[in-house]
């Protein structure tokens, strides 16, 4: 265990300090957050909710059949 | 019905809008992650910093590629929910299970590894550092490997089974999904044009480099990895495109009859270079591998034909009339499940039968069958020519280095700048071929794009667009100005 918790002391540190040591990474990250706030905050909620949200599987097999013979 | 084509048109060119925009940024990454993974090895092999440093600086472009790239294709799953709900419903865990996979792999692999490459020199051993840097570029493509088997699943269904009750289809071999000749061949041919990619990327740099007399070694040395992997790819992608011809006569004929603008097909088919030029028999040989093989033409895959060999070939007329018996059925069982187990065993039997035109059923006229000819037959073009363009490019580049003049070579290497655009352009032009020509299907045969849509609001679709094409540009513009920012900033000599 106590190999274990130094082992993941070790990685954490590796990633701290390579997100510390960054130099052009930190506008990237900036990007990359940035990115992933307006695809998953603004978009999902906002304009990309699944169509057949909130039905179970019957009524969206039930929906879906219904379209296809139209 | 006129609302109904507006919103499959805007939702058709979201989708297209958003899959050009993401395949600006993949093909780069599987590229570069080549290259750079090589140079590396030279590094580790020859022991030399020289190739450390370079390894570096190109690392450095694909972070940024990557930085800016990454995520862009979760928008595509998005918009299945949203606005193709119908079609994410009926093609079931088929196209799940893929996507599901590659988002696993991508995660980790790519998480996990790309952490190292970046941080980990001088920290962890150089073997691991290597190994890192490989599996970084493994890892994208085998993300890319799990996406294209979802997409050749669409251009050729195999491995399912429709069930009509729940209206999904279900996976009956995951080995024949995954594995089918389509899905493979796509990988092969989509990847190793990311290979091309990325080798005319480093060779327009370096060229760059040349042109203004900065970092000389490094350009050159750079020229040489690229000028390999540049020809090695393009082979491939000429290998597996004459592959992927046979797949698409056999599996999606309507598509190289339109690529080909081929009218009334038959035996020694002839090739049209443009309009006007044609060589007789090569498109035989090249859909087939036989001069004599028989291609049948849009009027003949429209109206039906017949084999050489007598056998007679459905054409799109008799198909619709088996469709609308398949949607008759797939309505029968619907109306009998659970109140005639009788009836509804028999509509079962009947669909099944007729299943692999179930499509055709929501087809309202024949000509609806034929993509648009004109796009599907220039893209072709416009790909094959900048292919062979950038062959004889890397060509030249290769012999003019040997001879030791490459650098003192102006109008080749601002050939070799301008190769970069024209990667790009070859690349989009494949996709459009690709995706252009098989519609009017959603999946191939088995159910078009108008009732694959989910009936929203054009409005809204329309709004996103145009979001989306502000979102992309602003990435777009993000990507080439730090590119180009790290590019002329770079100094071999002083790392």
């Amino acid at each position: 265990m106590e190999q274990n918790t130094n082992i993941f002391k070790r990685i954490g540190r590796f990633y701290i300090e390579g997100f510390r040591n960054m130099t052009w990474g930190r506008t990237l990250w900036l990007i990359i957050f940035l990115k992933l706030f307006v695809f998953f905050v603004v978009l999902r909620i906002f304009f990309f909710q699944p169509y057949y949200k909130g039905l179970n599987d019957k009524e969206k097999a039930e929906m879906v059949g219904r379209k296809l013979m139209k | 019905m006129e609302l109904l084509s507006i919103l499959v048109d805007w939702s058709r060119a979201q989708f297209a809008l958003t899959a050009c925009y993401h395949w600006l940024f993949v093909p780069l990454t599987l590229g570069l992650a080549l290259i750079m993974a090589i140079m590396e090895t030279l590094y580790y092999v020859k022991k030399d910093e020289f190739w450390k440093r370079t390894a570096q600086f190109w690392m450095k472009l694909f972070g940024i590629n990557f930085a800016i790239g990454v995520a862009t294709g979760l928008i595509l799953e998005f918009e299945f929910g949203t606005n193709w709900s119908n079609y994410s419903w009926f093609v079931g865990d088929i196209f799940g299970a893929p996507l599901a996979i590659e988002g696993i792999v991508a995660f980790f692999m790519e998480a996990t590894f790309i952490a190292v490459m970046f941080f980990g020199w001088n920290k962890v051993s150089k073997c691991f550092h290597l190994a890192s840097t490989w599996l970084t570029g493994i890892g994208a493509t085998l993300s890319a490997w799990w996406i294209l088997v979802a997409n050749a699943w669409m251009q050729h269904p195999v491995g399912m089974e429709f069930n009509p009750l729940t209206v999904r289809n279900e996976m009956v071999s995951f080995v024949e999904v995954a594995l089918s000749p389509t899905a493979v061949v796509k990988f092969f041919h989509t990847v190793s044009s990311g290979w091309m990619t990325g080798a005319f990327f480093v060779l327009g740099v370096s060229c760059w480099f040349l042109l203004k007399k900065r970092n000389k070694e490094m350009a050159l040395r750079s020229i040489r990895v690229a000028t390999w992997v540049g020809i090695i790819s393009s082979v491939v992608v000429m290998t597996t495109g004459d592959q992927s011809g046979v797949d698409i006569a056999k599996n999606q004929p309507m598509k190289l009859a339109a690529a080909e603008g081929l009218q009334n097909g038959g035996q020694r088919a002839h090739f049209s270079i443009v309009p006007g030029v044609e060589v007789p028999g090569v498109l035989s040989v090249l859909a087939t591998h036989d001069i004599d093989g028989y291609v049948p033409g849009i009027n003949d895959l429209i109206n039906g034909y017949t084999l050489p060999d007598g056998t007679k070939q459905l054409g799109g007329k008799e198909k619709m009339v088996l469709g609308k018996q398949a949607l008759a059925d797939f309505q029968a069982y619907r109306a009998a499940v659970g109140k005639d187990s009788v009836a509804a065993a028999a509509a079962e039997q009947r669909l099944k039968a007729n299943m692999p035109y179930f499509g055709y059923g929501h087809i309202q006229n024949a000509e609806d069958l034929v993509p648009p000819v004109g796009i599907v037959f220039w893209s072709f073009r416009l790909m094959v020519g900048l292919g062979g363009f950038l062959l004889l490019i890397v060509l030249l580049i290769a012999w003019y280095d040997r001879k030791g003049k490459l650098a003192d070579t102006r109008w080749l290497l601002k050939a070799g700048l301008w190769s970069i655009p024209c990667v790009y352009i070859a690349g989009q032009a494949g996709w459009t071929v690709a995706e252009v020509g098989r519609q009017p299907w959603i999946i191939q045969d088995m159910l078009p794009i108008n009732a694959g849509i989910s009936n929203l609001q054009s409005s809204s679709v329309i709004i996103t667009f145009f979001l989306f094409a502000a979102i992309f540009t602003v990435l777009l513009i993000a990507e080439v100005s730090i590119l180009t920012k790290a590019i002329k900033n770079h100094n071999s000599e002083a790392l």
